[in-house]
């Protein structure tokens, strides 16, 4: 498969990536060069072959569903580039 | 006492609770080294009047038995630390100071370490050469005639620790961030079984693959660190219910009868002859400490780092899409919403992090799931199941680190095939989620460290180390840096 202009530009747009020709163009080349590398993989037979999604081996447990109090709102509202009144400020939204 | 940063870790705590030296005569020697050393780029990020404070009240403290007693500690700047800038090396997280602080370190400071600040990395730990920083390159206090990378993505990490601006570190290592540097930088780096620490608190890049881990000058150093940072956290579904051990008294030199295995697959096209004769040198030493070396087969090898390359950046493109310019870090302007978040992560991300996010959609995206995404989970589960086999009939693997010793700054950034082809020893263990070590074991031609990797089973740390701890005795490295770079 090969990533053209139009793919990059799909793949910026729900990556929420804004992007430019100059851009575009580095990325038609590197992303080819990537796929081409990852399609090594073709050579292999894989249709018997179980996914696997974790290492993990022990069985994952629950913990106490318990109330903790933060009190970090404040803190937390000191890294926001723009907030008001307890609230996150973004551009309007709503016509 | 004249050279207090050289001590190792385990000397310095030793050093200080016996009462030859103060905390603060540490701390102090070691802020007044970093601040002669800025050429090196090693930190972003530094409290070095916190420090000094710590250090003070420390020397006041009438027990002084815990593990770290006064050691001063900077982390790799992809760990939250409270009220401490916390940026992943990367624009879009500028100023944004974490109200928590990780699992790992937290640790740490319980323990009496003392924060000495933040050290540079690859944007987004996505790097093996420290280029990709958004605060620029870190310079190998090696060097020959060019200034030379420090390895990656833990290399603020890795060339700190070499050149003495920090007694021991924490890296994180996803395909080889820790170990590849330490093999670049003549020190000890060490990535643990995946879940043998908790990631809570880390700058997420590929979650089902990171790990954090010591890096250190020796392996006594890394097994206190490990011994430390280990442990279940309630804060990390994926973090093991096994307690820590005692790994530094436990730590043995006796490897007799162990039953090392040599996968034919680690013999890539293009490594230097100089790698074959260290790994090589590491087979005789395994040999006259009575070890039984095996050969063995990892037949899929080669398709570890192809596999690697469609599951992180998959796991990278999803972890991202949390920096939106909202809630922290750098936002851009946008006349609506959808285009600030674009030009907040277009402006916010450097290059090779924006390539990943990509190929991750990518790989993710409607009609090549299957044909990508999928299938690199399959052949993870054949390149897991070829340790597995290799298991049943050696107790730990023995590699090179890295295809190569440290390059040029700029050598390798216009091709990424050819800068991700460094990680073609490390990845195969993240991707079967096994211990992995790196330790000194020699020079190249050029005066430049090459390091041996030890592999070993899951939560077979202690072995690893053991082995380690017998190859660093006798291969009794030493590092050879001239402090070229101290500004007076």
């Amino acid at each position: 498969m090969t990533i053209t202009k139009d793919t990059v530009k799909k793949i910026s747009k729900l990556s929420r990536i804004s992007t430019n020709s100059k851009f575009e163009e580095e990325m038609i080349k590197d992303l080819n060069s990537i796929i081409k590398f990852v399609d090594q993989l073709n050579e292999l037979n894989i249709d018997k072959v179980e996914p696997l999604s974790s290492v993990v081996n022990e069985k994952a447990t629950l913990r106490e569903d318990e109330v903790k109090k933060m009190n970090a709102k404040n803190d937390i509202l000191k890294n926001s580039p723009e907030d008001n009144e307890n609230y996150y400020v973004v551009p309007k939204v709503i016509e | 006492m004249s050279d207090i940063t050289k001590l190792s870790l385990v000397d310095t705590v030793n050093n200080i609770k016996n009462k030859s030296i103060s905390c603060e005569e540490v701390t102090s020697a070691y802020i007044k080294r970093i601040n002669k050393s800025k050429k090196l780029n090693c930190y972003i990020e530094s409290d070095f009047e916190q420090a000094i404070n710590k250090a003070k009240s420390l020397d006041n403290k009438s027990d002084k038995n815990k593990k770290l007693f006064g050691a001063p500690i900077a982390v790799k700047d992809l760990f939250c630390t409270k009220n401490l800038q916390t940026t992943a090396s990367s624009k879009i997280l500028k100023g944004f100071k974490p109200q928590y602080e990780s699992t790992v370190t937290s640790k740490l400071w319980d323990q009496d370490a003392i924060l000495l600040g933040k050290l540079n990395c690859d944007e987004f730990a996505m790097g093996s050469s420290n280029e990709t920083s958004f605060y620029g390159n870190v310079i190998n206090p090696y060097r020959n005639k060019n200034d030379l990378v420090p390895g990656g993505s833990s290399g603020g990490c890795s060339s700190a620790v070499a050149a003495n601006l920090t007694v021991s570190t924490v890296g994180t290592d996803t395909g080889g961030s820790i170990r590849q540097p330490a093999s670049f930088t003549g020190i000890v780096g060490l990535k643990p079984t995946y879940g043998r620490c908790s990631r809570w608190g880390i700058v997420a890049f590929a979650s089902s693959l990171d790990q954090a881990g010591p890096m250190t000058k020796n392996v006594k150093d890394a097994s206190l660190m490990l011994e430390v940072i280990s442990g279940y956290d309630q804060k990390d579904s994926t973090s093991s219910k096994k307690n820590s051990e005692n790994f530094l008294n436990n730590l043995s030199k006796n490897i007799k009868g162990t039953k090392i295995g040599i996968p034919k697959e680690y013999v890539v096209e293009g490594m230097s002859k100089e790698i074959q004769k260290l790994w090589d040198k590491g087979i005789e030493i395994c040999k006259s400490l009575g070890c039984e070396i095996i050969n063995v087969s990892l037949p899929h090898t080669k398709y570890a780092l192809p596999t690697y390359y469609i599951i992180a950046p998959a796991e990278a493109s999803s972890n991202l899409a949390r920096y939106d310019g909202v809630r922290y870090g750098f936002r851009s302007k946008g006349n609506d919403l959808i285009e600030m978040y674009e030009n907040t992560r277009g402006e916010g991300f450097g290059r090779e992090v924006k390539r990943r996010i990509l190929i991750g959609t990518y790989v993710l995206s409607s009609g090549y799931y299957d044909a990508y995404y999928l299938k690199a989970q399959k052949v993870r589960s054949m390149i897991k199941k070829d340790f597995d086999d290799v298991y049943k009939e050696v107790d730990a693997i023995l590699t090179p680190t890295a295809p190569s010793s440290a390059f040029a700054i700029g050598e390798k950034t216009s091709d990424p095939i050819s800068m991700y082809l460094n990680d073609v020893f490390t990845v195969p263990t993240n991707l079967a989620g096994l211990p992995g070590i790196s330790i000194p074991a020699g020079y190249d031609q050029n005066n430049l460290p090459l390091g041996l990797q030890v592999i070993g089973r899951h939560f077979d740390e202690q072995k690893i180390l053991d082995i380690s701890y017998a190859l660093e005795d006798e291969i009794k490295f030493k590092a050879s840096i001239e402090d070229w770079w101290i500004n007076e």
